[in-house]
């Protein structure tokens, strides 16, 4: 009996050493030279594999850049330092420039402001959630809370607050676009970090079945439009949406009746916290 | 002749390794979404198969049987197959990219298939010779590859059939791969061994 395990044990490791040796001298044998750019390009890529880039990994957007498939700036989470390492990998010039977006969720209809229409019982994820008529939040466009972009997001960025509504911090936020596509209300965007006001509703319903289910939706009263530039506050279906093309003074926000719209310094510059806006604010 | 015409047919057909044996259904399932995929795994466990049957029948005779450690049989067939795979994945990266390119990601895959494995030890339970081993392998994996074109060109036509919604994906598959081996059992008795 026991010289029978023996016998197996010797001749397994036996084989087993064998084929190693076998794949070993195979290996080098048959050594295919790679292209060296690739291995330093996938060094300087962030490594997280999120697929932001639209191919299946960081490793294949390697492969595409060094073989000039791709640009150096191909990468949307480096950013500009990723982009310009690689130019200097590839032998390319890069002039950075672009400004670095963050994603933001366009609801402000947290748990407090917002009405139910019913009580969801079923699965924690939005998509399931949605499904079951659109969702349990009275506002069709609402924000469902469930968390479905917290749990794609690969940064630690996005977390769930207790009110039932998502908050992103845009300094770790590196603008994959993952919680984008993630949410089914499609009520997250992403946004220039350089900009401060922003419109925090998506809901293109009328202002009057705005005002009786939630309390900070915009309504459709135009006068942020009025108040901003030319062409840079656009009423979109009931809907006020921001340009952000366009530098819109933060007291525009106080014309907004209904304190949609919100300053945010998202840039990292000066905290992350939300500033209200000026005088009128809160009314 | 006629025993390895035979061997095809029975391997082909009556004993398909799918759908009647029931391996390899793993791959089966896996990647028989498309038609495309579904091709470049047939391909790749014809490579293999083929491959894999005659090796161990090799490693069988001359080794096993040589030092009676046929009870490792199993184990070291899975070993054998593996080390196989690897080398020839190796040598097919330098001295063809192109088959690599189309076989590559299914070579790793199918390893430790239980297909691969199953035909090897099969070969030495029908007291195959090497030519008839070889034959035997080569018509499994071309059985198997049978049943996974028919099966991906189901499966393709049913993304545009309305299937019951508990029933989408996997379940669906499996009832459509119950019904094809029952069709497949049809061809019992046609070769008499």
């Amino acid at each position: 009996m026991q010289t029978a395990v023996l016998t197996a044990i010797i001749a397994l490791s036996a084989l087993a050493l064998f084929s190693s040796f076998l794949l070993a001298m195979v290996a080098r044998a048959f050594a295919v030279p790679s292209n060296p750019k690739v291995e330093e390009i996938e060094g300087a890529l962030p490594g997280a594999n999120c697929g932001g880039c639209g191919l299946p990994g960081c490793s294949e957007l390697a492969r595409r850049i060094a073989g000039g498939n791709a640009s150096v700036d191909a990468c949307p989470v480096g950013g500009d330092g990723v982009a310009s390492k690689i130019a200097a990998i590839m032998g390319a010039s890069f002039v950075g420039g672009a400004v670095r977006r963050a994603a933001l969720v366009l609801c402000a209809g947290d748990d407090q402001v917002a009405e139910k229409r019913f009580h969801y019982n079923g699965i924690r994820d939005c998509t399931s959630a949605a499904i079951l008529f659109g969702g349990d939040k009275a506002c069709s466009y609402g924000c469902l809370g469930l968390g479905t972009c917290a749990g794609v997001c690969q940064f630690d960025a996005l977390h769930m607050l207790p009110n039932g509504l998502p908050e992103i911090d845009p300094v770790k936020c590196t603008a994959c676009g993952k919680c984008v596509t993630s949410c089914p209300k499609n009520i997250i965007k992403l946004v220039p970090v350089d900009k401060r006001l922003h419109i925090l509703c998506s809901s293109h319903d009328k202002g009057a079945k705005v005002r009786k289910i939630c309390a900070v939706g915009c309504i459709g009263c135009t006068k942020c439009v009025k108040e901003a530039p030319e062409g840079a506050i656009a009423m979109q279906d009931n809907l006020a949406v921001v340009n952000y093309d366009f530098d819109i003074p933060d007291t525009v926000a106080a014309a907004c009746p209904m304190n949609t719209i919100q300053i945010k310094v998202m840039d990292g510059s000066g905290e992350e916290a939300e500033v209200k806006a000026a005088a009128g604010g809160e009314a | 002749m006629k025993t390895l015409i035979l061997i095809i047919v029975s391997a082909v057909f009556v004993n398909n390794f799918v759908l009647s044996r029931f391996l390899g259904i793993c791959p089966f399932l896996g990647v028989s979404k498309r038609i495309k995929t579904a091709a470049g795994m047939s391909a790749a466990v014809i490579f293999v198969m083929t491959m894999a049957s005659a090796a161990t029948w090799l490693f069988y005779q001359y080794i096993l049987v040589r030092f009676r450690l046929e009870y490792l049989q199993t184990v070291t067939f899975i070993l054998v197959i593996a080390a196989l795979v690897q080398v020839v994945e190796t040598v097919l990266l330098k001295m063809s990219p192109t088959l690599y390119r189309a076989l590559g990601i299914y070579l790793p895959l199918i390893t430790t298939n239980c297909a691969v494995l199953g035909v090897a030890v099969l070969n030495i339970q029908k007291q195959y010779n090497l030519v008839e081993t070889t034959v035997f392998g080569f018509g499994a994996a071309v059985g198997f590859g049978f049943a996974m074109m028919i099966f991906s060109g189901i499966r393709e036509r049913m993304e545009l059939c309305d299937i019951p919604v508990p029933l989408r994906g996997t379940a669906i598959g499996l009832v459509t791969a119950g019904l094809l081996s029952l069709a497949f059992m049809g061809f019992t008795g046609l070769v008499k061994q």
